[in-house]
């Protein structure tokens, strides 16, 4: 009859309002921090990893097997040309080696672009360490400008033994310039 | 005000009801109460299913016959996206919200929802979003066209539409979570005393299942169509490779959601049939504690299985594995369920008005989409099923022959506790039969489709896919048309159908059943007690 | 009372009535079974022609098989439950409500049912992985709205662009046989060697589906996507995109020609020559009837589809060609134009950029065509170098 019997279900009424608000924002920000938890796993999983000089434990270099190494070029939507200058090279997995990419900016404006790596199969990015890359810097060109830019890899000796061929390739994206 | 409790005897009290309050165009707009809420939120989910469903004839009708003869590819690309959000946003899940609103209360015993006033805003928030959704067609560039699943980079492409879309996802969800705060709230504190969790009618059980899971996954949603947004237009590079981002990231966000939507969207399905299962076979429902467990299973599990939506992606094979073991892991709940259904059934005294036949169909049909989804899970055979006809057919079963064939037998169950008078039962079952026929004639062929290799939102196709196609067209049309007959159906009860007595199905036990037919503006204002 | 009786009694009809429907919706489907059986072809996966593709196909048979055994057991049992607990044949109902034990059993064999489809499953994926030495690879990109197909391993590559024509997919004129699956220039392979397949995207999410192969893999932009395919046997196998692309999704198939080894190294020598010699020199000055001829080429697999064969475009969304201010104007603004689309109010419109897609020499073929085509005569001939100096 009075209003303290009312009180206490408005109360539990609005603390659990509140407990399941909080609910709605934490996983509010879940949606976000999934985020930088998809780029963990990735790296954690060695399915991709961009930016960084990679160090290397094991230079001891296997000779009875040798790996197909593909290289590929990519622009997106740029008047660019871009092309390995060696499609195919073998290796032993430990020895260090190097290709070339040729790059021309054929447009009359000065542009940079970033390089972003993308490989097959995926998880040869973690056995794929890239000692020197233009990948891991923007690259700026003048109009017209023409450069060759070296990649120095070694194929971590620890790369499963089923993985025969690994494809490199490169997308060429435009970014603001420094 | 008086204290004589209103919730036994007849009619007599609705005069002293409309007293207290505003009538007209105001009540609508002004109303607390749980019971008006429920009956706008299922006015509101029927216009947009014809509204959803218009889409899908035109659709139909262009994919008639190959070659392009009613519409633009861009334009039948619009169609086919806004036809999907507005029957999952605007048809399925508000009608579940007006099931939830109705009858949530008075089945458990309590006055009404735990945030009265909060329930209104809920409803309230639809239409408006419903509108900038639908004017999206008109606005230069057209509705957005990537699909309802909206994946980047497409969707960071096209026009203004997507930015409205997104807005009115924001708006939808908005009103999801509200209204879920307010399920769950009422749920575990306003039920009647003597009613213990374990007591609760399932119905009420699927619902507080299926509010966690929205409260979860729809925040979730939001995050990833406001990192669209910013990649469309605040120079954010989410999804996009040039800033090292990832377009398969929004696939994963998503469908972190999209799972547990597709569960949202089917659970209070599920305990519809739990209800009038046991009403039409007059036994009750056998293992009650088995069915909790199962669907309790189910929501969770719905977390663990995503990227079963993405497996051409180019994940590795022990993700594959992963997702694939999962996914079928949950036909094991879903069966017992089904078990448990056919045994309340079982020696039971059956009898077959519309209510029972749309849940018998349910079962039926359910089943054969469960299947469909078993297969899909495979690995394997996903590879050369995945975005053909036969994922379209899938869904459709599940949801359609599923869903919302749930959704109509509650209906028919309830009206006449929501309105006071009996639907007439001839009526009911020609909208029963010709729905079920015609929507097979549509969706069954749909799996052959999808073997024989048609892919999924396409105008046109290939010669040899005709045939079905014409099957396919001609049963959208029946199953369209049926529809008014259930409109029709509906009107002329609440017109002038017999009058309805308190408990007009003789198997039915929960507390709304103790109420007067129409149940009364006000209920339980003093708890009932349970045993 | 009297509504009670009334309603009990349409109860009870629907209840009698209700064997009787379900006997007349299996007479009249049993009746028209046989006619649509007859009139449809497709029912099942397509004829698989790779090993992956084979092991598929009998996965999907297994488990179907599987799945009918367990559906016609259930609902046997539900439809017998249905004729025989009924309340008008007098039925009285049981009250038993719960069984831990058969719970239990329902639960575990649906459990060991599924173990036994997934072993099988398991060992196909695992199969699909093959890790054997490839003996080529060709790279596939995926572009709005084409396949191009690049052979990495032979210095040279392509697109493959729909040929079939727009009258038959707009106009109603009768439709070939290969009617959306017919390209210019299809992927062509060895038979019985391993393909590798890096794929690709160089703008939106395509996917490379081509099911008698058993392959379907998204191609994403900035990513490659590795795959592979063995065939068994030669012929030319179809496909399409599966993943939403935008305007034309529906229309970039592809397809496949699988040569015998012989017939495969014939048309590789031919290929890798007619490359070179296409590798165009840049300062070679082509004439205006060279440059009609293969303008009209890439008009008709680029352009027509929207500014129509007529070049009389569509009102209201594609602008007209021919008469066009843009085409019988200045050259440079129309190359413009093309080099880098249309964006109106800071949207992109249908008319995208060709600079990443079309070469110098192409689009100074193309625009050479659209100005001395239908009542456009401006006589002029543009040359690649003049397009090569607007790409900025």
């Amino acid at each position: 009859m009075s209003d303290t019997k009312l009180d206490d279900p408005r109360q539990s009424n609005r603390t659990l309002l509140v407990k399941l608000g909080v609910v709605v924002v934490v996983m509010f920000g879940f949606g976000f921090a999934l985020v930088p938890f998809y780029d963990q796993i990735c790296k954690a999983t060695g399915l991709r990893d961009i930016d960084n000089p990679d160090r290397l434990e094991n230079s001891q270099v296997d000779r009875t097997r040798t790996v197909r190494l593909e290289f590929d070029a990519n622009v997106h939507k740029l008047s660019w040309t871009f092309r390995p200058l060696a499609q195919v090279v073998s290796v032993h997995p430990g020895e260090m080696a190097q290709v070339v990419y040729e790059v021309e900016n054929r447009t009359e404006r000065p542009m940079t672009g970033q390089a972003v790596p993308s490989y097959g199969p995926q998880l040869a990015a973690e056995y794929f360490k890239k000692l020197d890359c233009f990948c891991f810097a923007k690259q700026s060109f003048g109009p017209h400008e023409r450069r060759q830019m070296p990649v120095v890899f070694v194929i971590d000796p620890r790369l499963p033994r089923d993985v025969n061929t690994i494809s490199l390739s490169y997308t060429f994206f435009e970014v603001e310039g420094n | 005000m008086s204290s004589i409790p209103h919730d036994h005897a007849a009619g007599h009290h609705v005069d002293h009801d409309h007293a207290h309050h505003p009538s007209g165009t105001m009540r609508w707009i002004t109303t607390t109460n749980h019971k008006d809420i429920g009956t706008l939120y299922l006015w509101f989910s029927f216009i947009m299913f014809l509204a959803g469903g218009v889409m899908a004839l035109a659709i139909r009708a262009e994919l008639f016959q190959p070659g392009l003869q009613l519409v633009e590819p861009e334009f039948f690309n619009q169609l086919n996206t806004v036809h999907g959000l507005v029957m999952i946003f605007g048809a399925i899940m508000p009608a579940a919200v007006g099931f939830a609103n109705w009858q949530v209360p008075l089945m458990i015993g309590a006055p009404d929802m735990a945030f009265a006033r909060m329930n209104n805003w809920s409803f309230w928030l639809l239409p408006f979003a419903a509108v900038l959704l639908l004017s999206s067609f008109v606005v230069p560039g057209g509705a957005a066209s990537a699909g309802w699943t909206l994946y980047p980079p497409l969707s960071v492409q096209t026009g203004m539409g997507m930015d409205l879309t997104i807005f009115a996802v924001h708006i939808m969800g908005a009103s999801s979570i509200m209204g879920s705060i307010n399920i769950i709230t009422t749920i575990l504190n306003m039920r009647a005393p003597g009613m213990t969790m374990m007591k609760m009618p399932l119905f009420v059980w699927t619902w507080l299942i299926t509010a966690y899971l929205l409260i979860a996954v729809m925040p979730v949603l939001a995050g990833a169509v406001t990192m669209l947004l910013t990649d469309r237009h605040f120079g954010t590079s989410f999804f996009n490779a040039a800033g090292g981002g990832d377009p398969v990231m929004f696939q994963h966000i998503f469908w972190f959601f999209g799972h547990p939507e597709v569960y949202i969207m089917i659970l209070p399905s599920f305990g519809i049939v739990s209800t009038i299962i046991p009403a039409f076979a007059r036994k009750p429902l056998f293992g009650y504690a088995s069915m909790v467990y199962a669907t309790a299973s189910i929501a969770i599990l719905s977390f663990l299985v995503w990227a079963h939506h993405m497996f051409t992606v180019g994940m590795p094979a022990a993700g594959q594995v992963f997702f694939m073991y999962v996914t079928m892991l949950i036909a094991v709940p879903t069966a017992v369920k089904v078990f448990n259904w056919v045994a309340t059934m079982w020696k039971g005294s059956m009898t077959f008005e519309t209510p029972m036949l749309f849940a018998i169909g349910f079962i039926f049909m359910f089943t054969v989409g469960g299947f469909t989804g078993l297969v899909l899970a495979l690995v394997p055979v996903d590879i050369v099923l995945h975005d053909t006809y036969y994922v379209v057919a899938h869904f459709h079963y599940v949801l359609v022959a599923g869903s919302l064939f749930a959704f109509f037998g509650g209906i028919y169950y309830w009206l006449p506790k929501w309105c006071g008078r009996m639907y007439d039962e001839t009526l009911g079952e020609w909208h029963f039969w010709t729905s079920f026929v015609f929507f097979n004639i549509t969706f069954f062929p749909m799996h052959f489709l999808g073997l024989a290799g048609m892919p999924r939102r396409v105008p046109d196709y290939a010669t040899q896919f005709t045939d079905w196609n014409e099957v396919a067209s001609i049963g959208a049309f029946g199953f369209g048309l049926s529809q008014l007959i259930f409109l029709y159906a509906v009107l002329k009860a609440i017109r002038s159908g017999p009058p309805a007595p308190a408990k007009p199905w003789e198997g039915s036990d929960t507390l709304e059943w103790t109420l007067p037919s129409p149940a009364p503006y006000h209920t339980f204002e003093n708890p009932p007690q349970v045993s | 009372m009297e509504p009670k009786g009334a309603m009990a009694r349409q109860a009870m009809k629907a209840a009698k009535q209700l064997p009787k429907k379900m006997a007349g919706i299996a007479a009249l489907v049993t009746a028209l079974a046989p006619a649509l059986a007859l009139a449809a072809k497709e029912y099942n996966l397509q004829a698989p022609v790779t090993p992956v593709a084979t092991e598929i196909f009998d996965l999907h048979m297994y488990i179907i098989w599987i799945c009918v055994v367990i559906f016609v057991g259930v609902f046997s049992v539900m439809f017998y439950s249905i004729f025989a607990h009924r309340k008008s044949k007098g039925h009285q109902a049981a009250q038993f409500h719960e069984n831990t034990v058969v719970e239990i059993v329902w639960t575990v064999i649906p459990f060991l049912i599924l173990v036994v489809m997934a072993v099988p499953a398991t060992r196909t994926i695992l199969a699909m992985k093959d890790s054997s030495v490839p003996d080529m690879t060709v790279k596939i990109t995926g572009s709005q709205w084409k396949w191009s197909y690049d052979y990495l391993d032979d210095g040279f590559g392509y697109y493959s662009n729909l040929k079939t024509p727009v009258e038959q997919i707009e106009e109603g004129k009768p439709k070939g046989e290969h009617y959306l699956l017919e390209v210019d220039q299809p992927m062509v392979v060895p038979v019985g060697k391993k393909i590798r397949l890096l794929i690709t995207s160089s703008d939106v999410i395509h996917a490379w589906f081509l099911p008698a192969a058993g392959v379907q893999q998204d191609a994403i932009p900035g990513f490659v996507r590795d795959g592979w395919m063995k065939f068994d046997k030669t012929g030319i196998f179809r496909g399409q995109c599966a993943k939403i692309c935008g305007k034309e999704h529906g229309f970039m198939p592809i397809v496949v020609e699988v040569k015998s080894a012989d017939d495969y190294a014939k048309w590789l020598a031919e290929h890798k020559k007619a490359a070179a010699a296409a590798a165009d020199d840049p300062n070679k000055v082509w004439d205006a009837k060279e440059l009609i001829a293969r303008g009209e080429k890439i008009y008709a697999a680029n352009c027509a589809s929207c500014h129509q064969p007529t070049g009389k475009g569509v009102a209201g969304a594609f602008p007209a060609l021919d008469g066009s201010k843009v085409v019988t104007g200045p050259k440079h603004e129309q190359i413009k134009i093309i080099l880098n689309g249309v964006v109106t109010n800071g949207q992109p419109t249908a008319m995208v950029a060709w600079k990443s897609t079309l070469s110098d020499i192409d689009i100074a073929a193309v625009v050479t065509y659209t100005r001395n085509s239908w009542s456009n005569h401006t006589g002029e001939a543009i040359q690649p170098a003049e397009v090569k100096a607007d790409r900025s």
